[in-house]
């Protein structure tokens, strides 16, 4: 029986309901996300997600900025994967400028944010441990996502804004000794995959916290515009990397992982397997690098396109990141509009939410994975 | 007109395979993958297993010089009642001062506890993370980190919300602590070796150890903190499901003993199977196991820790009903739920694992005074109850209260039948 029933049944039962403010100060909003619940009991009646405590106008800022600046804007909207953040401005960018990367820029790229894809995803990991209550699983996956920073940092000196892929190519070549660090990485990180499993994704009391809790079918999923793992995981079989290739991903063998009922779990398990994925694709960029530059000629110091349209999509770690240029033929676009994968994903939130327990709450949000600087942007 | 002139060549610079950053990057950095591939070949981790070595022997070796407390107990009573008799002071006052010396000896196990329970939660918890934990407060593996942390909360400052009601959020520490303190008067720290022996002891522990969650929700509900109202209600449900169980399940363990009074309890595990195998409790077939495994989770769930930590559930509601609550207050809570642990340990020690006898009946073993084989089975317990804390996730309120009521409940009741069978067939 629900609580609306039995509180309907014996009206002198009836209880007050209770606004509680989910965040913005909280540990398991990921951000500062606030959702105010309406509670009663442990159940939810409403909840209303509040967002816009991270706007920082990053696409109204890009409209004063040349094309090679606004790079750097990219990098702050996911933080916790920027590479994909970047590729994206710049291949629309690059479609506005007929500018073409180098073969290597291009194999570059794709190692870059396949390993950017498993920092964030080990990022998810560790976080959804915590949510469920599970601390451990964290430092584990901290741990080997530290390495992936490592690797960023030797390639290009930083390890959250990268600022790394650029308007025709790739800030810098690797090095045959980063090479071979991030083969020993490989080596080193697809063990511990299987480790994670062990841990968490079979562990009976996770499961009981999240298969079955949040779901969401194929058809909502897809109405409400969901992409990413999210989707995947309600088994929509939609990935930008197989549907709209760039940057050369139609020469790697990988697959498309989805999940079966669109449950917190399945979300989960996409993201680990996923990184699995990754890891593949990694290896074949290893395999296959091709020789050349790394930055393709006739990059203008201060690009200035021709009016016109246009627009890139690509997966990034958190669903399908879209941007759109519009150039009027000066030194700055004319408009940035991005399709910010989290800010979509977390609209299903208000509707999911409703009669769900607290506990069940964390659940779900966790399973979304949104980073609240991609969503305010 | 002159031609414009021809820009000066500029010299072309190296290619930069290696930058300067790159480079000391690469050379610098220490991966785990170093680190891990041989731990033995690190002289911390060998200095670390000899000292461990020469620490447990230390303790075991001074223990066995000491001998049992009971008896350093009974003579400094005989002193006192002959100091007495020669000044003629009347006996009651001897009896009055022997009380105080043993309430303040628990008091004391209590504190002590605190520091060290919280100090090795810590460092287990950091080597189950892959990490080390303090190490640098006292010099010696931060042995004085908890020392530290309890100055700084003496100094923080106390502070009650203006939403809190004043009394009730002031009192609610005073009533968690307390039954705690005096939960422990009939708990055995060796064979004989307890503040008071009471015949109903099993009762004693459990009638006091249930009071502590009045205060549990009067902190929750003085708070004025809608987080805290959640997590006291919370435990309030938890914690009264969880007696049930618990107390159900240390059944078999009466009926075996056929006694409440918890040295009885621990005498009848003395003894050996073929002269090897010891009779704990935990050893009899099914029924010892079953009751070992359901106090063992009904004393987690007790005690507020994973998976069974709902009430402060740090994810969903922050702190729980300790949220409004700093400074000693809060390390008030703190120290009761570590009593709690040590409380449990002993009682797991006690109930199933032969209280103070040795685990094998040869001489190195059996030379050990019963207070050491106490505290290394209170300690083993309670180094599960951390090893369980720190790798399980957390459960739901209904799938809780489903374990209980659906899960716990109806197999310790069928385990008691089971042992009612054991007393009419085998142990006449």
């Amino acid at each position: 029986m629900t609580s609306e029933a039995a509180t309907a049944a014996i009206p002198a039962l009836r209880s007050d309901q209770l606004f509680v403010n989910l965040g913005p100060q909280h540990p398991s909003t990921h951000g500062v996300l606030r959702v105010g619940l309406t509670i009663e009991g442990e159940v939810i009646v409403k909840a209303v997600p509040d967002i816009g405590y991270l706007h920082r106008g990053t696409e109204k800022l890009a409209e004063a900025r040349g094309y090679h600046h606004c790079v750097v804007l990219t990098d702050r909207w996911d933080y916790v994967a920027s590479m994909p953040n970047n590729l994206v401005f710049c291949l629309a960018a690059e479609k506005l400028l007929g500018v073409k990367a180098t073969p290597r820029a291009d194999a570059l790229r794709v190692m870059m944010c396949e390993l950017n894809r498993i920092a964030s995803h080990l990022l998810f990991v560790g976080t959804y441990g915590i949510d469920i209550g599970a601390f451990t699983p964290f430092l584990y996956a901290f741990r080997e996502r530290e390495m992936i920073l490592d690797l960023f940092e030797m390639v290009c000196g930083a390890r959250l804004t990268y600022n790394y892929i650029r308007l025709g190519g790739v800030m810098v070549d690797v090095t045959p000794e980063w090479t071979a660090k991030l083969k020993e990485f490989l080596e080193y990180f697809k063990p511990k995959i299987d480790e994670y499993d062990q841990l968490l994704s079979y562990n009976p009391i996770f499961m009981a916290r999240t298969q079955g809790v949040g779901l969401i079918t194929a058809a909502e999923a897809v109405s409400w515009s969901l992409s990413g793992p999210n989707l995947r995981g309600s088994g929509v079989v939609y990935d930008a990397r197989k549907a709209d290739p760039y940057c050369g991903y139609e020469n790697y063998d990988f697959d498309v992982v989805v999940g079966k009922e669109g449950s917190c779990w399945d979300r989960y398990f996409c993201r680990v397997t996923e990184m699995r994925q990754s890891v593949r694709i990694v290896e074949q960029v290893l395999a296959k690098l091709p020789e050349g530059p790394v930055m393709a000629a006739g990059v203008a110091k201060i690009p200035k396109p021709a009016p016109g349209e246009a627009y890139a999509h690509v997966e990034a770690a958190r669903g399908d990141l879209g941007v759109h240029l519009v150039s009027d033929g000066g030194v700055s676009p004319f408009r940035m509009h991005v399709r910010a994968p989290s800010f979509l994903n977390l609209a299903i939130l208000q509707e999911k939410l409703v009669g769900m327990k607290i506990s069940d709450v964390i659940a779900l949000l966790g399973s979304t994975d949104i980073v609240l600087g991609e969503v305010d942007r | 007109m002159t031609a414009p002139k021809p820009a000066p060549a500029k010299a072309p610079l190296p290619e930069p395979v290696l930058n300067r950053k790159n480079g000391i990057l690469m050379a610098d950095r220490r991966w785990p993958t170093d680190q891990w591939a041989h731990p033995w070949s690190l002289p911390g981790y060998r200095n670390g297993a000899l000292m461990l070595a020469g620490i447990i022997l230390g303790i075991l070796g001074g223990g066995a010089l000491i001998g049992e407390l009971s008896k350093w107990g009974d003579k400094l009573y005989a002193l006192m009642a002959a100091f007495a008799t020669a000044k003629g002071i009347s006996t009651v006052a001897v009896d009055a001062v022997w009380v105080a010396i043993k309430v303040l000896i628990v008091l004391h196990v209590i504190l002590v506890n605190g520091l060290w329970s919280i100090w090795w939660e810590r460092k287990i918890s950091a080597h189950i993370q892959s990490r080390v934990g303090p190490t640098y407060a006292g010099g010696f593996h931060g042995w004085a980190q908890t020392i530290c942390d309890g100055i700084k909360l003496f100094l923080k400052e106390d502070i009650t919300p203006a939403a809190a009601d004043h009394w009730v959020h002031a009192l609610a520490p005073a009533i968690v602590i307390a039954p705690c303190i005096a939960a422990f008067a009939p708990v055995l720290f060796g064979t004989d070796l307890a503040a008071a022996r009471l015949d109903v002891g099993t009762l004693y522990v459990f009638a006091f150890a249930g009071i502590s969650v009045i205060g549990v929700v009067m902190a929750g509900w003085a708070s004025g903190n809608k987080y805290s109202l959640l997590g006291g209600l919370r435990a309030a449900a938890q914690i009264v499901s969880y007696e049930l169980p618990r107390g159900f399940s240390v059944v078999p363990v009466i009926m075996f003993a056929g006694s409440l009074d918890l040295s009885v309890i621990a005498d009848a595990q003395s003894g050996y199977w073929w002269g090897v195998a010891p009779r704990w409790f935990v050893f009899y077939p099914v029924v010892g196991q079953v009751a070992f495994l359901i106090f063992l989770i009904a004393s987690i769930a007790e005690t507020n820790r994973t998976p069974f930590d709902i009430p402060e559930a740090e994810s969903e509601l922050v702190g729980g009903f300790h949220t409004e609550y700093s400074g000693m207050k809060w390390s008030v809570f703190f120290l009761a739920e570590y009593a709690y642990v040590l409380l449990a340990s002993f009682l797991l020690a006690t109930f199933f694992l032969g209280g103070g006898g040795s685990p094998l009946p040869w001489a190195p073993f059996t030379l050990v005074p019963s207070w050491i084989w106490m505290l290394s089975k209170a300690m083993f317990m309670m180094f599960v109850f951390l090893w369980v804390r720190w790798t399980l996730p957390r459960l739901r309120v209904d799938q809780l209260m489903d374990f209980n009521w659906k899960f716990l409940l109806p197999w310790s009741f069928a385990n008691i039948a089971v042992a009612g069978l054991y007393l009419a067939f085998w142990l006449k």
